[in-house]
């Protein structure tokens, strides 16, 4: 899986923080999204998976055949 | 009259504090797009299925602002928080707004929410106390999902806790929509400013650890900050944002959780769903307010309808966690449900900024009273409980509890 972010979608909401903290932080200047692991160990993906759903700015898209 | 031709009343007058108003589930099955009728007597349109709701929500062309000439007005007087001049001071669109959004986010990421969790729960434990020290039956609203948001936000802000009640009264002013006059929601409003003018001056003489002081100190526009009169409006916003929804949540979501009390033992038994639990009853709040106006300022189509520019839209957020193509058993409150998508803070661009701060209350609340009062229960039937009338947000006027 391959994990991609748009930070110019990103609304700083902190949800994929919350939902999978090994994978996403948020910068500590404006909320901004940092992407920690591009490609997450597998026991991360349904995490991922689930930041990914509930991210209010679609900020985050997932390749899952890579 | 076809479904298509009828012009509802809006908000849709429903008598039940908790469950949704049958209208619901019609207009998503047969009109998506309805014309409505607002308490102003203009008209607007009204969506009220998952995909259109968040199709416009998510669209940053358009935005809370309703100036425009041909904008619907809410009320009749065109008073209320989504108009005004200091509705306009701050930028609602394309690369300022996004300016704003970030010099403000910084404030509630969720690791800033998780250090403020201890003091939260301090905040709770101590209203708790009080409560319990006042005997039961207590009110849930008034001694704890009032003060709670706005002593939170007070902090954030740097105001002294002894002007928290003025807060709150200016908060209400702003948001309830037909309570007061125009005369007396402008008098609120003129000392609510004069009090935050007063208090920014405050904060440039003599800078704190708080909001105000921070956002001071990134300097004017020309620096990459903001101007006084952004700063100011921006507190004001963030206290009216901030104070009345979260206040009414947290009365909403114990009653959901109370009415059917296998659900309160539930969350007993294991308190690691609070998390799921608080989404759920975000979700599943069916006494949400007003939705979300928006002004198209350019023609689209939604559900297979074109709306021309100039159409005023009403989100239904909460008709819309309702959808069942999106939700599985959406009438039921399932307290694991995830992920949940809900759009109960709106979508994308414009959704709510202190999402992360009211997540952390609601989590932090639940948490103190099962810990604190697990045998906390409605002291009176579900169908006593009576909504607030007027709100932008919704509500319910009291939450009779013993323990």
């Amino acid at each position: 899986m391959k994990v991609i972010v748009d930070e110019a979608k990103c609304c700083g909401a902190g949800q994929c923080v919350l939902t999978a903290p090994e994978v996403f932080d948020q910068r500590e200047e404006d909320g901004v999204v940092v992407l920690l692991q591009p490609a997450p160990a597998e026991d991360l993906h349904a995490a991922v998976r689930e930041a990914a759903a509930m991210c209010p700015g679609a900020a985050i898209r997932l390749d899952e055949d890579a | 009259m076809s479904a298509d031709e009828r012009v509802l009343t809006y908000p849709i007058p429903n008598d039940a504090a908790l469950d949704p108003p049958a209208e619901w589930a019609e207009l998503r099955a047969r009109c998506p797009v309805a014309h409505v009728t607002l308490p102003s007597g203009d008209r607007a349109t009204l969506l009220t299925r998952y995909k259109d709701v968040k199709q416009v929500l998510a669209d940053p062309r358009f935005t809370r602002l309703l100036n425009a000439p041909d904008a619907a007005r809410l009320t009749a007087d065109g008073g209320g928080v989504f108009s005004g001049e200091m509705a306009a001071i701050i930028p609602d669109g394309g690369e300022e707004h996004q300016h704003w959004r970030r010099l403000v986010g910084r404030w509630f990421t969720a690791k800033r929410m998780n250090a403020m969790r201890p003091a939260m729960t301090r905040i709770a434990e101590d209203l708790v106390d009080d409560m319990v020290k006042r005997g039961a039956p207590g009110d849930l609203r008034a001694s704890l999902g009032f003060p709670l948001p706005v002593y939170v936000i007070c902090d954030m802000l740097g105001v002294p806790a002894a002007d928290r009640d003025r807060f709150s009264y200016w908060s209400d002013t702003l948001l309830n929509l037909t309570r007061y006059g125009k005369a007396e929601t402008e008098a609120a409003q003129g000392e609510f400013f004069q009090y935050m003018s007063d208090l920014v001056a405050a904060k440039r003489a003599e800078p704190g650890d708080d909001l105000l002081s921070e956002l001071i100190s990134a300097g004017g526009p020309e620096e990459g900050g903001l101007s006084e009169l952004q700063i100011l409006v921006t507190g004001m916003a963030l206290l009216v944002a901030g104070h009345e929804t979260t206040a009414n949540m947290i009365g909403k979501m114990v009653a959901m959780l109370l009415a059917d009390r296998s659900r309160w033992e539930r969350l007993l038994a294991d308190p690691s769903l609070i998390r799921t639990a608080v989404e759920e009853s975000l979700r599943f709040d069916a006494n949400a307010g007003f939705g979300l106006p928006r002004y198209l300022t350019a023609e689209i189509e939604v559900g297979g309808t074109i709306l021309p520019r100039g159409t005023t839209v009403i989100c239904s957020m909460a008709a819309a966690n309702r959808d069942e193509t999106v939700f599985a058993n959406a009438a039921e409150m399932d307290l694991t449900r995830s992920p949940n998508t809900h759009l109960a803070f709106g979508s994308g661009a414009h959704s709510c900024l202190g999402q992360a701060l009211a997540r952390t209350e609601l989590q932090v609340v639940l948490e103190v009273l099962l810990r604190r009062l697990p045998t906390l229960e409605l002291a009176v039937p579900v169908e006593k409980l009576e909504r607030v009338e007027g709100l932008a947000v919704g509500g319910l006027r009291e939450v009779p509890v013993r323990w």
